[in-house]
C-alpha cells in the first residue's frame, strides 16, 4: 500500500489468516499485518491509543462474538475510525451480506478464492488499487 | 466491468471527461459511460426513475454549482444511493479533501495523472479493482434483466 501504517486483517480462521500472510509476503507488501480474530479484538486494538492506526482493514464477515457487520456499525458511527477504508474479504456471496456492507460504506467486497495463485491474485489487485489511491491520516 | 450497468462520471472539465471515455475505450471496458457536468446533474440523474442505476461512480471534487463533497454529503444519506461505491478521481491532493472523502465513505481516491499512459494505468486499476469486487444489486429486476441480457448473448455467441 501506499501508506506505511499497517494493514489490519479480522479473520477468524487461522488458515485463511496464514494465506492472506503468505500472499503479502510473496508480493513483497511491506506493510506490517496486525491479525485479530473478531470485530471485538479489532476494536480492542484499534481504541489502544499506543497502537498504529491501519491504513486499510481487511474484513471477513463471518466471525464469532462480533460479527463483520457488526463491527462495521460500530467503525462508522465512530468519528475517528470511519475514514479507514474497509475491505470485506470473504466467502459469502450472500446478496444481503453485500448490500448492507455497502450500505455501511465498504470500499470493496471480495469473494476469497480457495485457489492459492488466484486468492495472490486477488490480493495483488487489492494492493495495487490502494497503493494508486490516497489514504487518509488517521490520528 | 463485470458488471453490465452504467458508470457515471461526474466532471466539469470536458478535456477531463474526454480522457476517461478514451481510456476506457483503450481498455476496452464495455460498461456505457454516462457523462454528468457537476454533483446537481448527478443527483438528477440518479434519481430519475428511467435511468439505470450505476454500478460506480466516478467523482470530481472541484466542480460548479454543487461540487463532490457535498455531492457525497446528499448521496450518502440516501438509502437508494449509498451503496453505490464512489471513487474520487481529482487533482487535489489536499488533506482536508481527502479526509472529508472517506469520511463520507468513498471507495477510492485517485489523483488524475497528467500523463495519459499513467492515466490509462489509474483507469485499468480501477476497472480490475471494480471487477474483482462484488457490487450491491440496486434493483432486483433490472439485475434480472442483466442476467438475461448475458444469457442471451451468451447462446447467441455460441449460434
Amino acid at each position: 500500500m501506499r501508506d506505511s501504517m499497517p494493514i489490519l486483517l479480522i479473520e477468524d480462521d487461522s488458515v485463511d489468516a496464514m494465506t492472506v500472510k503468505r500472499a503479502f509476503k510473496e508480493l513483497n507488501v511491506a506493510n506490517q499485518l496486525v491479525h485479530t480474530v473478531d470485530g471485538e479484538q479489532a476494536l480492542e486494538y484499534l481504541r489502544s491509543e499506543s497502537n498504529k492506526k491501519p491504513c486499510l482493514i481487511l474484513l471477513d464477515l463471518n466471525m464469532p462474538k462480533m460479527n463483520g457487520i457488526e463491527f462495521l456499525k460500530i467503525v462508522k458511527a465512530d468519528g475517528t475510525l470511519k475514514r479507514i477504508p474497509v475491505v470485506v474479504l470473504t466467502i459469502s456471496k450472500e446478496e444481503q451480506d453485500i448490500v448492507e456492507s455497502f450500505r455501511f460504506g465498504v470500499a470493496g467486497y471480495i469473494v476469497k478464492s480457495v485457489d492459492s495463485k488466484k486468492f495472490t491474485e486477488i490480493i495483488r489487485t487489492i494492493n495495487l488499487y490502494w497503493i494508486l489511491s490516497e489514504l487518509p491520516s488517521v490520528e | 466491468m463485470r458488471d453490465l450497468r452504467p458508470i457515471l462520471l461526474a466532471e466539469d472539465d470536458s478535456v477531463d471527461a474526454m480522457t476517461v471515455k478514451r481510456a476506457l475505450k483503450d481498455l476496452k471496458v464495455t460498461n456505457r459511460l454516462v457523462h454528468v457536468v457537476d454533483g446537481e446533474q448527478a443527483l438528477e440523474y440518479l434519481r430519475n426513475e428511467s435511468n439505470k442505476k450505476p454500478c460506480l461512480i466516478l467523482l470530481d471534487l472541484n466542480m460548479p454549482k454543487m461540487n463532490g463533497i457535498e455531492f457525497l454529503k446528499v448521496a450518502k444519506a440516501d438509502e437508494m444511493l449509498k451503496t453505490i461505491p464512489v471513487v474520487v478521481l481529482t487533482t487535489s491532493r489536499q488533506e482536508q479533501d481527502i479526509v472529508e472523502s472517506f469520511e463520507l465513505s468513498v471507495a477510492g481516491y485517485m489523483v488524475k495523472a497528467v500523463d495519459y499512459k499513467k492515466f490509462v494505468e489509474v483507469i485499468r486499476t480501477i476497472d480490475l479493482y471494480w471487477s474483482l469486487s462484488k457490487l450491491a444489486e440496486q434493483e432486483e429486476e433490472e439485475e434480472r434483466g442483466n442476467e438475461d441480457a448475458r444469457l442471451n448473448a451468451n447462446t447467441a455467441h455460441r449460434g
